[in-house]
C-alpha cells in the first residue's frame, strides 16, 4: 500500500478500443512524485485518450488507473480535486472576465481564500492587467497563461497538460516552461505533459514515454533515449521511432512496464 | 460554504456572472413571456367582449393557461439552455475534470431553471394584473402547488434533452427550444382533456401538465380544489423524473465510454 501511494500514476494494461480501432494497447507506467513525465508520439498515436482516461472523461476498454492512490474508476472524484488540466483545447466562458472565470474554479475546487488566490496568481503569472478582462479577448499567449492558472487554482499535486504552449511565441513559451519548471521545484507537484515540442520536453521532462499507434515503444529520460539512438536531440529521436528507422542497436523496444 | 453546496454555487455563479454581461440574454427570458401575455390578453379581451356572462371565466382559463405554460416552458428551456451554453463556450472538459459530481451539475441548472423561470414569468404576471386585471395568484395557495409540478415537468423533460445532446451533440440542440411544444397539445394548457380524441387521453393523462391546467380549470370553473389530478401529477412528476434521471445515469456514461465529453460540441 506504500509503495502505490509513493507513486502519482499507476497504470496497468491500458486499453481503449472505438469500435474497430484500437487507440490506446495496454500500455503500463507509473509517474513517482515530483517528476515530468512526457506523453510523446506523433498524431493519433493515443496521446491524448491517455490522459483523458487518467482525467476520467474517457472509460477504458480494460486495465486499471490509480492517481493518488484512488481507483480512477470508482473513486475519480477524490483524486480530481487534488489534481488539475490544461489544454488550449478546451476553453473557459469567453464573457466572463478572468477574475470570473478563475472564482468559478476556486468554487469548483473549494479553494480557501479564493481571491487571494487568484491575486497570487495573477502577481506570478502577470496576469494583474488582465483580470477584469472578458477570457474572449485575450490573445492567445494570455489565454495560456491564463489556462495556466485555472489548473494551478487548486495547487495540484498532480497537473495534466495537453501541449501547454501550442501556438505560443518562444517568448511567452518560455514563461510558461519557466513557471512550470519553479512551480514543481516549490509544490512537488507531478506534471504529465504531452507535446510535440521536443526542445520542451527535453528542457522539462525527467522520464519520457513513447508512444505510437497506442502502444509504449520506448521509455526513459531524455538522455537515455539519445543515448540508445545515438541522437543529439528528441526530435531526431521522434524520427527515428515515427519513420521506423531506429539507429542503435540496443534499442529496447520492449521495455520493463515499471517504473517509468 | 464548502463541499457539494459550493461547487453548485461554482456553476450557478457561472451563469449569473454570464447574465450579468450579457444583457441581451436577459431580456431574451422576459421577451417570449411578455409576448405571449400581450397576444392571449388582447385575444381574451376580445372574447370577453363577445362572450358576456362566460367572459371573466374565459379570460381567466386563457391568460391562467397561459402563464402556467410558461412556468413549465421556462423551466425546461432554463436548464436545458444552461447547459449548452458549457457547450457552447466549450468549457465541458474543463466541468467534467473538477471534482463536480453529475448530480451536483443537475443540482445547479436546476437553480439556474428556477431563477431563470422566476425572472421570465414574472413579469408577464405582473403585466397580466396591470393591463388586464388578471391575478393569478387570485387561485390560491394551491398555486404553488401548481408551479411546483409545471417546473419538475419542465426539469425531467430537460434532463431528457441534455441526455439526448449527450447522445447526439449539437445535432439535438434544436430539441432545447421545441419538444416541451411537442407536448403543449397533450397538455390541455387552454381546453379540458375531455375535448381530446379518445385515442389521445391516455397520452394526455400520463402527463402532470394535464393534471394541473384540469386542476386550474376546477378552481376557476367551479371554486374547488380538485386534490386527486395534483396527486396524479405529483405522482407522475416521480414516474417521469425517475426515469429521466436514468437515462441521463446511461447516457452520461455511454459518453464516458465513447469520449463524447470531449467532442460534444463538435
Amino acid at each position: 500500500m506504500s509503495s502505490r501511494r509513493a507513486n502519482i500514476i499507476e497504470v496497468e494494461g491500458l486499453t481503449k478500443r472505438f469500435g474497430d480501432v484500437l487507440a490506446v494497447d495496454t500500455i503500463d507506467f507509473i509517474t513517482p512524485p515530483a517528476s515530468t513525465v512526457g506523453l510523446l508520439g506523433g498524431n493519433g498515436a493515443g496521446k491524448t485518450t491517455t490522459i483523458a482516461m487518467l482525467l476520467g472523461l474517457l472509460l477504458p476498454t480494460a486495465g486499471s488507473i490509480r492517481v493518488l492512490g484512488y481507483d480512477m474508476l470508482r473513486n475519480r472524484f477524490e483524486a480530481l480535486a487534488r489534481m488539475n488540466f490544461s489544454s488550449p483545447y478546451v476553453s473557459l466562458p469567453a464573457r466572463l472576465t478572468v477574475r470570473e472565470n478563475l472564482r468559478v474554479y476556486g468554487h469548483l475546487y473549494n479553494v480557501r481564500q479564493t481571491d487571494q488566490r487568484i491575486g497570487q496568481l495573477a502577481d506570478e503569472l502577470d496576469l494583474g492587467a488582465l483580470l477584469d478582462r472578458p477570457a474572449g479577448q485575450l490573445s492567445a499567449g494570455q489565454k495560456t497563461r491564463v489556462a495556466l492558472a485555472k489548473s494551478l487554482i487548486n495547487r495540484p499535486e498532480l497537473l495534466l497538460l495537453d501541449e501547454p504552449t501550442a501556438s505560443l511565441d518562444p517568448d511567452v513559451g518560455d514563461l510558461v516552461r519557466t513557471w512550470l519548471e519553479r512551480y514543481r521545484a516549490e509544490t512537488g507537484c507531478t506534471i504529465l505533459l504531452a507535446s510535440h515540442n521536443m526542445a520542451e520536453v527535453e528542457r522539462l521532462c525527467s522520464h519520457v514515454l513513447m508512444l505510437k499507434r497506442g502502444r509504449v515503444v520506448d521509455r526513459g529520460s531524455p538522455q537515455d533515449l539519445l543515448d540508445r539512438y545515438g541522437r543529439d536531440d528528441l526530435e531526431e529521436v521522434f524520427l527515428d521511432i515515427a519513420r521506423n528507422r531506429r539507429t542503435a542497436n540496443d534499442v529496447r523496444v520492449d521495455q520493463p512496464a515499471m517504473p517509468v | 460554504m464548502t463541499g457539494a453546496p459550493r461547487r453548485i454555487w461554482g456553476v450557478m455563479y457561472r451563469h449569473l456572472a454570464l447574465y450579468r454581461r450579457s444583457w441581451p440574454r436577459l431580456l431574451e427570458l422576459a421577451y417570449w413571456p411578455i409576448l405571449g401575455m400581450c397576444i392571449w390578453g388582447f385575444t381574451a379581451t376580445f372574447l370577453a367582449g363577445r362572450l358576456g356572462a362566460g367572459a371573466a371565466i374565459a379570460v381567466s382559463g386563457l391568460l391562467g393557461g397561459m402563464l402556467l405554460w410558461e412556468v413549465c416552458l421556462r423551466s425546461q428551456m432554463g436548464m436545458a439552455i444552461s447547459f449548452l451554453e458549457e457547450l457552447w463556450s466549450r468549457n465541458l472538459g474543463h466541468v467534467f475534470v473538477s471534482p463536480l459530481r453529475p448530480w451536483e451539475l443537475i443540482a445547479a441548472l436546476i437553480g439556474m431553471s428556477f431563477i431563470r423561470m422566476l425572472l421570465g414569468v414574472a413579469p408577464a404576471v405582473g403585466l397580466a394584473w396591470v393591463f388586464y386585471a388578471f391575478n393569478l395568484f387570485a387561485l390560491g395557495p394551491v398555486i404553488v402547488l401548481f408551479f411546483m409540478n409545471l417546473m419538475i415537468m419542465g426539469w425531467w423533460v430537460a434532463l431528457g434533452v441534455v441526455s439526448l445532446i449527450l447522445r447526439h451533440g449539437a445535432g439535438a440542440e434544436p430539441l432545447a427550444w421545441s419538444v416541451l411544444f411537442g407536448l403543449a397539445p397533450f397538455s390541455a394548457v387552454f381546453y379540458p382533456v375531455s375535448i381530446l380524441p379518445a385515442s389521445v387521453r391516455p397520452i394526455a393523462l400520463a402527463l402532470p401538465s394535464a393534471h394541473v391546467f384540469e386542476g386550474m380549470r376546477g378552481i376557476l370553473l367551479d371554486g374547488v380544489i380538485q386534490w386527486h389530478h395534483l396527486v396524479w401529477a405529483f405522482g407522475l412528476n416521480l414516474v417521469w423524473l425517475g426515469l429521466a434521471t436514468m437515462l441521463f445515469a446511461w447516457q452520461f456514461h455511454q459518453a464516458r465510454v465513447r469520449g463524447a465529453l470531449l467532442s460534444i460540441g463538435e
